[in-house]
């Protein structure tokens, strides 16, 4: 899947190269199509004539829209293509799907636009949603069948901790890196983490990755994030606001919030959430279990439908155009320039320089067990949950890793083929082979 | 004279908005500072050479245009015109006022003719009335596992109390003459209550309507943008994730025109059911 390179002068933005689609994503889609229907009448040619010089005498002889309508005649080829793009019946068309709007969601949010939906002939409602308590609420009441959340949420919601126990999966990760600590402009000068002490910070969420890696880099740097600082759940759309009122001296937020606080000089981006462990997992693409045993058929187009998503968000040369896409109020509701500035890595830090960072945000969708693990030691570690924690089974049973690697395949993405790697977080090294000695490993944890 | 005095009071109304605009121009009136800065691909990353800052009330002008022209656009679920969001919002609140009277007004009646039942029930009203609706949120979206249902539930239980205690007051001081004269005509219990009590205790009963569709249309605009979806508390918090603080200024004055239409509709039908005593 590509889009139009909206700085060449010859490509239309508006509509696609041959002028017949909206755009020339609809267009590309209509050329698989034709191309569909291609190696279905050659499949069929080919069987009527098993010699390839007789099939060319035949076209010749008696010209091709006759042959076309003798063929046809007796070859239903419409029944060939329906069966060829029917992948079992959907068990449910009309979906409702939450997200928060950021640009961790990118993906399933493009889906729509782009028409992946419809493709997999999911019609698919995009639910914009005020916190992820109430994405949780509503996954668990069943309003949403699938949603965007938090990496950790499944995790907590399938555990049972800090909500009654919800059994929900991961589908694939949908970003990572793509998160920033920010700080309010009045402690330019304070960029050492030591001088942090009292400082109110905001989180997203307590299940989050933006929590977790807070208390780590607070941690690293000597300070404990449940006494010597203090970490407020704020929705992240709320977080340049009470920034600007001063209400929080910083926070570990999703983009473009980050970049929306530099762009209405609120505060300034200290680091990247990449310089604290590169690769980190973000959000997720999440169903209830419950859902997957209903539907099937679904479930299999919707991973197909996200799974495509990914890889053309993924692609640097769409960013672009994403952030066109992502701008209106109707998903992301926040100006271009703030979206491209995230979506493309060249970006004002607040402070006065341009910076140029390609990996600030990627879409890598495998969702790999030990992000799962790294998300449980912390859980462990700051007292989420209590005594033994059964690694493997949780993670295995949550993030639905075979699941994304036989989808991946069969949309021609390339899967790894661990299920697990090692991970340098902060120069310290987590291996999940060794998950529970890494997770009583650390100085600073809760009691 | 009267009249008169109504073409004062409106030339002075015109003055003070004209004042308020002013002041406002006034304080917002900004001189486009000149792009100094030596580094321009920052300041152009920084958007500069946008507006900063509080709206002017041109903006805001704007903003008005804008959505007012075209009130009724339907850009998916998450983008939709200012008449779709009130009519969202106006939906739950008649929904959840019209449940509301269902129940106060029969159990007003109840409580308002049998002391003992008002004594009994006393502790209970006090204890739930000052409870914020908002608090019953969480408890709400946890026990009926919908947000709509939800949002319609806080409206109810918010403009439950005020009705409530208003028809057992009005029920209660009915004029002792009136039931007396009643009593001594042998009037049944049914015809009592529709034809002696409830008109003598209708306008207290309007007023307790009246204050609980102040208070539903205050809650619902807190709801909504706690439950987002649709709705006009829904479109407040969208535009305030944008920092569009034109178009929020433009709900708020909206929200503001549609709760003053409702006071005075219910302002209306009090005057209708008052009867005045020469």
């Amino acid at each position: 899947m590509s889009l139009n390179n909206p700085f060449d002068p010859d490509s239309t933005l508006t509509g696609c190269s041959c002028g017949r689609h909206a755009s020339q994503a609809e267009h590309e889609l209509a050329d698989a199509e034709a191309l569909n229907r291609r190696v279905i009448q050659s499949t069929v040619m080919r069987a009527l004539f098993p010699q390839d010089a007789e099939r060319r005498r035949f076209l010749r002889t008696v010209g091709a829209s006759t042959a076309w309508a003798a063929i046809s005649s007796i070859i239903p080829f419409g029944t060939l293509e329906a069966m060829a793009q029917d992948k079992g019946s959907l068990e449910k068309k009309e979906l409702k799907v939450g997200f928060i709007p950021i640009t961790c969601a990118s993906p399933l949010i493009m889906a729509d636009p782009l028409g992946l939906y419809r493709r997999e002939g999911l019609d698919v409602t995009l639910m914009k949603t005020a916190g992820w308590a109430l994405i949780r609420d509503k996954v668990t009441n069943r309003e949403y069948d699938a949603s965007h959340m938090l990496a950790p949420m499944p995790l907590a919601m399938s555990l049972g901790v800090g909500s009654n126990p919800a059994p929900t999966n991961v589908m694939t990760i949908q970003n990572i890196n793509g998160q920033a600590i920010t700080l309010a402009m009045k402690h330019k000068d304070k960029r050492d983490p030591k001088d942090w002490k009292g400082f109110r910070f905001a989180i997203p969420f307590e299940f989050s990755m933006h929590n977790f890696l807070l208390r780590y880099y607070l941690a690293e740097h000597g300070l404990d994030p449940d006494t010597d600082v203090q970490l407020r759940v704020v929705p992240p759309p709320e977080m340049v606001a009470n920034l600007r009122a001063g209400n929080i001296d910083g926070f570990l937020g999703p983009d473009p919030v980050n970049q929306r606080a530099v762009f209405d000089e609120a505060g300034f981006i200290h680091i990247l959430s990449r310089e604290i462990w590169d690769g980190h997992p973000c959000c997720s693409f999440a169903v209830p279990t419950e859902f997957i045993r209903q539907n099937p058929n679904t479930f299999a187009a919707l991973y197909r439908a996200v799974l495509n998503a990914a890889a053309m968000a993924r692609d640097a040369k769409n960013r672009p155009l994403m952030a066109e896409v992502l701008a209106p109020a109707n998903y992301l509701n926040q100006p271009k320039a703030v979206l491209e500035q995230v979506l493309t890595g060249r970006f004002a830090d607040g402070l006065g320089n341009v910076r140029n960072v390609p990996e600030r945000v990627d879409y890598d969708p495998f969702p790999w067990y030990s992000m799962a693990y790294w998300i449980l030691s912390q859980m462990k570690r700051w007292g989420y949950v209590k005594g033994d924690v059964r690694y493997k089974d949780i993670a295995e049973k949550v993030y639905l890793l075979t699941d994304a690697r036989r989808h991946m395949a069969a949309v021609g993405m390339a899967a790894p083929r661990d299920n697990s790697r090692k991970a340098v977080i902060m120069g310290k090294e987590f291996d999940p082979a060794r998950v529970e000695a890494y997770a009583n490993s650390f100085a600073i944890r809760k009691a | 004279m009267f009249r008169k005095q109504a073409f004062k009071a409106a030339l002075l109304s015109l003055l003070i908005l004209a004042l308020f605009l002013g002041a406002w121009s006034l304080a917002t009136y900004r001189k486009d500072a000149p792009a100094t800065s030596a580094d321009a691909e920052y300041a152009a990353l920084m958007g500069k050479g946008r507006s900063t800052g509080f709206p002017t009330p041109a903006k805001v002008g704007e903003a008005f245009v804008t959505y007012l022209s075209e009130p009724f656009y339907d850009r998916g679920p998450n983008d939709k015109g200012i008449g779709i969001q009130v009519t969202h919002s106006l939906w739950r609140v008649g929904l959840g006022f019209a449940l509301a009277v269902a129940v106060a007004l029969p159990l007003g009646f109840a409580i308002g003719m049998s002391p003992l039942l008002f004594q009994a029930l006393d502790p209970f009203i006090q204890l739930l009335k000052p409870i914020s609706p908002l608090a019953w949120m969480p408890l709400a979206l946890y026990s009926l596992k919908d947000s709509d249902v939800s949002g319609i539930f806080v409206i109810f239980i918010c403009s439950l109390w005020p009705m409530l205690i208003n028809t057992a007051f009005g029920v209660a001081s009915v004029r002792r003459d009136w039931i007396n004269v009643a009593r001594t005509l042998e009037v049944g219990p049914l015809r009592k209550a529709f034809q002696v009590i409830l008109p003598a205790a209708a306008p207290t009963i309007l007023t307790g309507m009246r204050i609980s569709m102040g208070i539903a249309w205050l809650v619902i605009v807190a709801a909504e943008m706690l439950v987002g979806g649709t709705g006009i508390g829904y479109f407040v918090w969208n535009e305030w994730n944008n920092l569009a603080l034109p178009n929020v200024i433009f709900a708020v004055v909206m929200i503001g025109l549609v709760g003053m239409v409702l006071d005075q509709l219910f302002g209306r039908l009090q005057k209708l059911v008052t009867y005045r005593e020469q």
